[in-house]
């Protein structure tokens, strides 16, 4: 008995090796991501929070790998959820320290989707979990769920569209929890009437978003570490 | 008209105390600038910390802009007092030296001169803004640079863009001029009313003060007299620095959350000036000057 138990646990830990470890999907999701070193990305950015009032602004975007992103309004000031726009794919995937399991086909916007969860092995990192919903044929990422241990959780979703065979977004969603804000009218010497619409959003919406969408990207023409 | 404007002019320019709130206001703005340019970052870090929960705010947020803000916010409360001083004293200071009963036999009518001591007392006025706002703005904008105007509010927080900014405080200007000219008026009312010069200053700031708190606090009895009190408009100079958001929460450039009730506000205070002139005129040409 207890050597069957042995050998059951075994086989076990082999089906989840074979999962885990070798995901192919992953393998060819890094390898699209691979092709690209750096790029800057032209876009706009809206910022909605319920209790943020803020025009649309244009954006230029820096990456290089492995994971170095910074989003830079053009001359202005930038509103970005705190430590969310670092947690992307490529700082996800680029370290190559997760195991990762298959959890399921998932319909996502009328696409079969192949939902894939991250769990670190480096208990350095950043995040706790991530789901990734990844469509097999063009091997396109369209929704992560990460969970980190600082500041909440993030759902990013992007939509393709003529960078996709770099594995690129045409747009993207930040996804955040946002928490209270409230500063007392003592300090903001705020003691006609506020904005009464303003206050019944920040009640009710308790999520924020930060929608960027790329007009153009200029791809592996070297961005320097300055701009990080 | 016009020379007995310049009279009153040249006689208010003459005083020494008239230079005391030029001398006020330079003060506190440069003590402020210099307050907030040596240790700046500590105030906006103390204001920004619920926001920094959340967000990671990327940019220059004590800029030029913001610190005309905050200047306004606590000046624009005081100036009136400043005003006071000198309008409260424009009919009583005459009455109490004697030398109204001069100027009502002069070939001019009351009422002519009445008027003129007022937009004297007005152009002072409007001068002193002026002031403020070159100290204020212009100076905020020499000494800190511009960016966009990041404004904390009570319950939220307006992001305005950079070239979305200058206008509205030539707006904001525009208006902190009535809620000033009416206080200049008030002043008027109350000198008009004595004979000598401390009891309408005092009696003007008591009144400011007194409808002031009235004004802010928040107590339905009270709130039905609010509408009419000119001192719950003084401060709507802020609806100049609030957005409309569309129907995904995007701010829009150019536009002013509630311009009927800055128009109102315009209204009731003009409203105001035209009463306490008005009864200004009224009781001088009642006042006996023979005795």
């Amino acid at each position: 008995m207890k050597k069957m138990s042995l050998v059951l646990l075994g086989l076990i830990l082999i089906q989840f090796e074979l999962y885990a470890q070798s995901n192919a999907l992953i393998e060819k999701v890094s390898a699209k991501l691979n092709i690209v070193n750096d790029y800057v990305a032209m876009g706009v950015m809206k910022t909605d929070v319920a209790f943020i009032k803020a025009s649309l602004g244009k954006v230029k975007v820096y990456y290089k790998k492995p994971n170095l992103l910074k989003v830079k309004k053009e001359g202005g000031i930038s509103l970005l959820p705190k430590g969310g726009v670092s947690v992307t794919l490529n700082s996800l995937l680029n370290n190559k320290q997760y195991i990762a399991i298959e959890s399921g086909i998932q319909v996502f916007k009328g696409k079969q989707l192949q939902a894939i969860k991250l769990i670190p092995t480096d208990d350095k990192l950043d995040w706790v979990i991530s789901t990734l919903w990844i469509d097999p044929t063009d091997a396109l990422v369209y929704k992560t769920f990460t969970t980190t241990k600082e500041n909440g959780t993030y759902e990013i979703t992007m939509e393709y569209g003529q960078y996709a065979s770099y594995g690129l977004p045409s747009k993207i969603i930040f996804g955040f929890n946002t928490k209270d804000y409230k500063l007392p009218n003592g300090i903001t010497l705020e003691f006609g009437d506020e904005d009464p619409s303003a206050k019944q959003k920040a009640l009710k919406q308790k999520k924020g978003t930060i929608e960027i969408t790329y007009a153009n990207y200029i791809i592996n023409k070297g961005v320097s570490n300055s701009m990080f | 008209m016009w020379p007995i404007i310049q009279i009153e002019l040249f006689k208010i320019y003459k005083r020494p105390r008239t230079y005391i709130a030029f001398g006020a206001i330079a003060a506190l703005i440069l003590v402020i600038q210099m307050g907030l340019k040596i240790d700046g970052e500590a105030y906006a870090a103390f204001l920004m910390k619920d926001i920094n929960d959340t967000l990671t705010v990327d940019g220059k947020v004590l800029n030029g802009y913001l610190i005309c803000y905050i200047l306004l916010q606590l000046l624009l409360v005081h100036v009136p007092l400043l005003v006071a001083l000198i309008a409260a004293d424009m009919l009583s200071g005459e009455a109490n030296l004697g030398t109204l009963r001069l100027l009502f036999t002069t070939p001019y009518s009351r009422t002519q001169w009445v008027l003129a001591k007022f937009v004297a007392a007005s152009l002072y006025t409007i001068l002193l803004l002026v002031w403020l706002a070159f100290l204020a703005l212009f100076v905020s904008m020499w000494v800190f640079g511009t960016d966009d105007l990041f404004l904390m509010k009570s319950n939220y927080v307006v992001l305005i863009q950079e070239q979305d900014v200058f206008w509205r405080y030539l707006g904001a200007f525009v208006f902190a001029s009535f809620s000033l000219l009416t206080v200049a008026a008030l002043g008027f009312l109350m000198s008009s009313l004595a004979n000598n010069s401390i009891g309408p200053i005092v009696a003007t700031i008591s009144a400011i003060v007194f409808f002031t708190i009235l004004s802010t606090l928040n107590i339905p009895l009270f709130n039905v007299v609010k509408p009419y009190l000119f001192t719950t408009h003084m401060n709507n100079w802020k609806e100049f620095f609030d957005l409309q958001v569309n129907e995904s929460n995007d701010a829009i450039t150019g536009s002013i959350l509630n311009m009927p009730k800055i128009k109102n506000s315009i209204l009731v205070l003009t409203v105001h000036i035209a009463l306490f002139v008005g009864a200004s005129i009224w009781i001088m040409k009642k006042k006996d000057i023979l005795s």
